[in-house]
């Protein structure tokens, strides 16, 4: 597959703007699905992923032609992504981390509607118990999760696409699986 | 609680494969010793299990077609740049038909005249033009219908248009007369590539000129 994309690659870098929706048509689905983990909603999702395209579009002569399209193009979506969670914080602080509970964030603490009563956990579809509780994740694991569980990316391969060492991956691998471990224990 | 501190580490080894023997060896020891990190152990691997387990989703429909109507159309531009400069012949060629093809036709057609270009020592008698024995004409000629007779030498390229070379037993023999290339025109066909060879020849030159950088990355 990637010689299929490096060869509309080389023919979009020669201005041919017609074979870039032959790697859009290939990407589209992981992008967006790493947009929609991480934000949590269709809408934006779909307004991020694109916004991913095209960026990778506008920048396509800096890509390194040598190197794993996907891993670049991974790395200007989850960029996209964190900016737009950062933007939306003063608004909710639900990802700020308090002292001394490591890995856990504030939603843990806000009681009553935040928090899903567990005689709720049953009417609700698995899947979106789930996607709620990855939502509820730091930024910082909850990227490395989508990366590893969702995407199914190598520890080797988050660590170029997020451009971390892999020691840092491998941390917030396990403290993003102890934070929904505790989430997820009663589901 | 008593349980070594390494225990939940050597788990997150496990889970990320990366696990030594000797730790395995030690994590299994514990395990069946401890309900505790049983539990715990079971938990992560249930929550890895969960996250798994959600559907893969799709992109919207029309997702391609929402990207390709948002790339800047600029780029288009320089893409068709690209293009003529990759392929300096056909640009030559297409620029050419487009815009000379009608006078080029016209003028094939009603030129007629004997025309050359102006060297002092060529001679010109009726529809002939003449190199004379032992005179060297610097320079390339080019003859327009009529004929180039080649006794002496010619210093240059020859071009003849709508006539022909005359020489003994042609021009091959005559190769040492001639220090350039020799070429004859007689068709309207070979007229127009005659003209489109030396326009891309100067459209390289400019885009050479200009495109020494994009050179050097290849
Ligand atoms: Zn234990």
């Amino acid at each position: 597959m990637e010689t299929v994309v490096k060869k509309r690659i080389k023919q979009v870098l020669k201005g041919d703007q017609d074979a870039y929706a032959e790697v859009v048509e290939i990407y589209k689905d992981k992008v967006f699905q790493i947009c929609y983990r991480m934000l949590g909603n269709r809408h934006e999702a779909e307004d991020i992923a694109q916004e991913a395209f095209l960026r990778a579009y506008v920048n396509i002569s800096s890509f390194n032609i040598e190197l794993k399209f996907s891993t670049w193009l991974y790395r200007i979506a989850t960029n996209l992504c964190i900016d737009r969670i950062r933007k939306k914080k003063p608004d909710y602080y639900l990802d700020a981390e308090v002292a001394g509970t490591d890995g856990l964030n504030m939603y843990s603490q806000i009681p009553s509607d935040t928090r899903l009563p567990e005689e709720d956990v049953e009417s609700l579809e698995l899947q979106e118990i789930i996607q709620r509780e990855i939502s509820k994740l730091p930024e910082k694991y909850r990227l490395v999760i989508v990366l590893k569980y969702i995407e199914e990316l190598s520890l080797n391969e988050i660590s170029e696409t997020l451009d971390l060492p892999l020691g840092t991956v491998k941390t917030r691998i396990h403290r993003g699986r102890e934070a929904l471990r505790n989430q997820l224990r009663y589901v | 609680m008593k349980c070594p501190a390494e225990i939940i580490l050597y788990m997150h080894e496990y889970l990320d494969e990366e696990i030594s023997a000797e730790h395995e060896k030690e994590l299994r020891a514990h395990l069946q010793n401890c309900k505790e990190c049983q539990n715990h152990f079971h938990e992560l691997k249930k929550t890895i299990a969960l996250v798994q387990s959600t559907s893969h989703i799709q992109a919207p429909d029309h997702f391609t077609a929402s990207v390709m109507a948002k790339l800047p159309k600029e780029r288009h531009k320089v893409g068709v740049q690209r293009w003529f400069r990759q392929h300096p012949l056909l640009t030559a060629a297409s620029l050419f038909l487009i815009l000379m093809m009608g006078s080029l036709i016209s003028s094939w057609d009603q030129d007629h005249q004997l025309s050359v270009s102006k060297q002092p020592n060529l001679v010109v008698q009726n529809d002939k033009v003449i190199v004379p024995e032992g005179e060297v004409v610097k320079g390339d000629v080019v003859v327009k219908n009529g004929k180039l007779e080649i006794h002496g030498e010619i210093d240059g390229d020859v071009t003849v248009i709508n006539g022909e070379v005359i020489n003994g037993e042609q021009y091959m023999a005559s190769a040492g007369k001639v220090t350039g290339e020799i070429e004859e025109v007689n068709a309207i066909f070979e007229w127009i590539w005659f003209h489109i060879k030396n326009a891309s020849k100067e459209i390289i030159n400019v885009f050479d000129a200009d495109d020494k950088d994009t050179d050097k990355e290849k």
